[in-house]
């Protein structure tokens, strides 16, 4: 198995092989030899050369994070020979992107309408949870092509809210 | 703690004891109360809305019913509804909690009108530290130690520079009727006065229904330390120790913890007397907390009175070894006090983290959803009064507390020690929370020497995460980098449910659109 991990924004190349023991990881080339179980959804036991750790994964619609004791890493898994990811890695500034939504919430307005410019960072529709209003903002410069939120919807995580081309 | 206080916390239950109690909220706060009447052997009545159902305090309680859809203004704020059950139900007494209905003296009169106790101060107690600028009057009676500033709504803007002036710049414009910052202003200079004071004004009246506004003169950099006091019905008040609750957000409390490090003996006693004397100016009865701000110089000046049960009553019960729920009960059933101010002892260090549900990552939104998986701390030292568990999906529509954690050893640096111990073994996941803040807090130089300020948690946000000094937190961290790549690989391994990738962009029409299209095929062959 041999794939692309993005760990805070570093890329690592990771191979992994089935040992008699445990696992044979190559990590940026370099051998570790490793043993991994999951002793429950989402909680992996690593033993490193004799180290233990403990990792928790924290994963949402749009996101995945791991703990590896007290640390926070936002990590991205690629398979380096699917095309999806070849054509991610190829730069996320071309082509449209989506604006999702983080978390459940209802709609409150929109900050801009179909086909108008927007920059990078800037607001696009405003969410509200918990008594607290939240801008959504665009994830990169370009035309709004699309708005598929309508003020006073109730909207889940990962629902498009809108497509910026 | 002296003994003879611990043998009077824990004596049999009074003949008198009320048999039923309705508990008017929801969440870590329902479910503390339902326990202490458990444990008191009285029976409990909880009230959901139509979101809460399966939520853990409707869960642990004897009884429950339903009042209603998910907004709060339509449930937990309906009185004739809360009533209403209290009636069906035949409780004889109703705990309001905090938030909601708690601090609202038309609900403190209409169970009284209803025959039904309401388990806190009188309503004529709560009108008076309602208001804060006829708290002010009441205690510039009594004598008590205040900001300087006016006791009563500016009339004029000529006026509020007359006072600006008089008590000097900065001042603090505030709504007599506020709270949680709204209608709140720091003013630097005469030239700001004016538009300040017309915006407090309008912001009041839109959050409270009532614009007037008071100054305050702003003291720079002040701790905010509260005071707890206990009183029953028969003029007996004592104090149970301060609480340093500084590390704030948005005027919202994060941390807290008792005692306060910049507290001594004499400081204690003097501020325990002077809240002594604030209650007993208000004929104050049940459970309360005096509000001061303390200057660098030590000095303190009273703020306000929170007319109930505080969010973080927990590290004064630890501190103390007194159950204050237990204790609001029994003096609402009309028992007096079971001990006197010379009983009272504080030992050892407690600290409470507030366990929000919001996104570190997002500014500290918040982030509602359901929990996927928890795992709750615990080991020596360690208490979790939580509203959640592992499936439960968190509304919307209610405040963001989810728990609170609270560690309690011998001396301070031990609790943070021990916290930051028991927030390693903290998790959560489905949502988000700001349990790494707490590991930032607790590892930060300025908290551990106590040197803090509303202003501190800020700061530290200001500073950004990369806030990392010592080579060796950069070589863990670098180690922790390469432990979670390998981490994301074996997961995909063994769990090859998990989607691998991310999938931001969209997925036009062509080449990206035809794996899908034979991965859809596969699934069909697979089926037949």
């Amino acid at each position: 198995m041999v794939y692309e991990v993005i760990v805070g924004g570093k890329p690592h190349r990771l191979e992994l092989e089935k040992a008699s023991c445990g696992w044979e990881c190559h990590l940026d080339g370099q051998l570790v030899q490793i043993d991994a179980v999951m002793p429950r959804r989402d909680v992996l036991s690593l033993l490193v050369e004799g180290h233990a750790y403990e990792i928790k994964r924290e994963q949402t619609a749009t996101d995945l994070h791991l703990w590896v004791g007290g640390t926070r890493f936002a990590v991205e898994l690629r398979d380096p020979r699917s095309l999806r990811s070849r054509q991610h890695a190829a730069g996320d500034e071309k082509g449209p992107r989506k604006v999702l939504a983080l978390m459940p919430g209802r709609i409150v307005r929109l900050l801009v309408a179909e086909n108008s410019e927007v920059d990078a960072g800037q607001g696009i529709v405003v969410v509200e949870a918990m008594k607290m209003q939240n801008e959504i903002k665009s994830p990169k410069k370009g035309v709004v092509k699309k708005i598929a939120a309508t003020p006073g919807a109730a909207v889940n995580p990962g629902d498009v809210l809108a497509i910026v081309e | 703690m002296v003994g003879s206080a611990k043998r009077a916390n824990s004596s049999p239950v009074h003949p008198s004891m009320f048999k039923k109690i309705l508990i008017a909220n929801r969440g870590e706060i329902a479910v503390r109360i339902i326990r202490a009447c458990r444990e008191m052997g009285i029976a409990t009545v909880a009230v959901y809305s139509d979101v809460d159902r399966a939520a853990l305090h409707v869960r642990k309680a004897d009884e429950a019913y339903s009042i209603g859809p998910a907004a709060a203004s339509e449930s937990y704020l309906r009185m004739d509804k809360i009533l209403d059950v209290a009636k069906r139900s035949g409780a004889e007494a109703i705990h309001p909690g905090y938030g909601f209905l708690s601090e609202n003296a038309k609900f403190a009169q209409a169970c009284a009108d209803a025959s039904v106790k309401f388990i806190g101060p009188t309503p004529h107690s709560m009108n008076l530290m309602g208001s804060k600028t006829s708290a002010r009057r009441q205690m510039e009676k009594a004598g008590v130690p205040m900001v300087p500033g006016t006791s009563h709504g500016l009339a004029s803007p000529e006026e509020a520079e007359q006072v600006a002036e008089r008590v000097g710049y900065p001042v603090m414009l505030k709504a007599a009727a506020g709270g949680g910052g709204k209608g709140m202003r720091l003013v630097q200079t005469r030239q700001e006065l004016r538009s300040a004071l017309e915006s407090a004004r309008s912001e009041a009246q839109r959050s409270f229904g009532d614009s007037e506004v008071y100054i305050e003169k702003a003291i720079a950099n002040p701790r905010h330390i509260e005071m707890q006091v206990l009183a029953d019905e028969h003029g007996n008040t004592v104090w149970l120790g301060e609480r340093e609750c500084s590390i704030q957000r948005r005027h919202q409390k994060v941390l807290e913890e008792a005692p306060s490090s910049i507290v001594d003996p004499d400081v204690r006693r003097r501020m325990g007397e002077v809240a002594v004397k604030v209650a007993q100016a208000a004929n104050y009865s049940n459970a309360g907390t005096v509000e001061f701000l303390v200057d660098p110089q030590r000095n303190f000046y009273f703020l306000e009175m929170n007319t109930r049960l505080q969010v973080e009553h927990p590290v004064t019960e630890l501190t103390t070894g007194l159950d204050l729920v237990h204790l609001q009960i029994r003096i609402a059933a009309g028992e007096k006090l079971p001990f006197q101010q010379s009983d009272v002892a504080i030992r050892g260090h407690a600290m409470e983290c507030r366990i929000y549900a919001e996104d570190p990552d997002n500014n500290y939104f918040p982030s509602p959803g359901k929990i996927a998986m928890l795992l709750e701390p615990s080991g020596p030292g360690i208490r979790h009064d939580s509203g959640i568990y592992e499936g439960w999906n968190v509304p919307m529509d209610y405040d963001p507390l989810l728990a609170k954690l609270i560690g309690y050893s011998t001396d301070r640096p031990q609790t943070i020690m021990r916290l930051k111990r028991a927030l390693y073994e903290y998790f959560v996941a489905g949502i988000k929370t700001n349990i790494s803040l707490f590991q930032r807090i607790l590892g930060d130089a300025d908290f551990q020497a106590g040197r803090l300020d509303t202003g501190y948690l800020d700061r530290l946000l200001a500073k950004g995460n990369r806030a990392i000094t010592s080579s060796a937190v950069e070589k863990e961290r670098a180690t922790f980098e390469a432990i979670a790549a390998i981490a994301a690989g074996m997961f995909a391994v063994l769990d090859p449910a998990s989607p691998v990738g991310k999938d931001n962009e969209v997925n036009t029409a062509g080449p990206a659109a035809v794996p899908s299209n034979w991965r859809r095929k596969g699934r069909e062959e697979g089926l037949r």
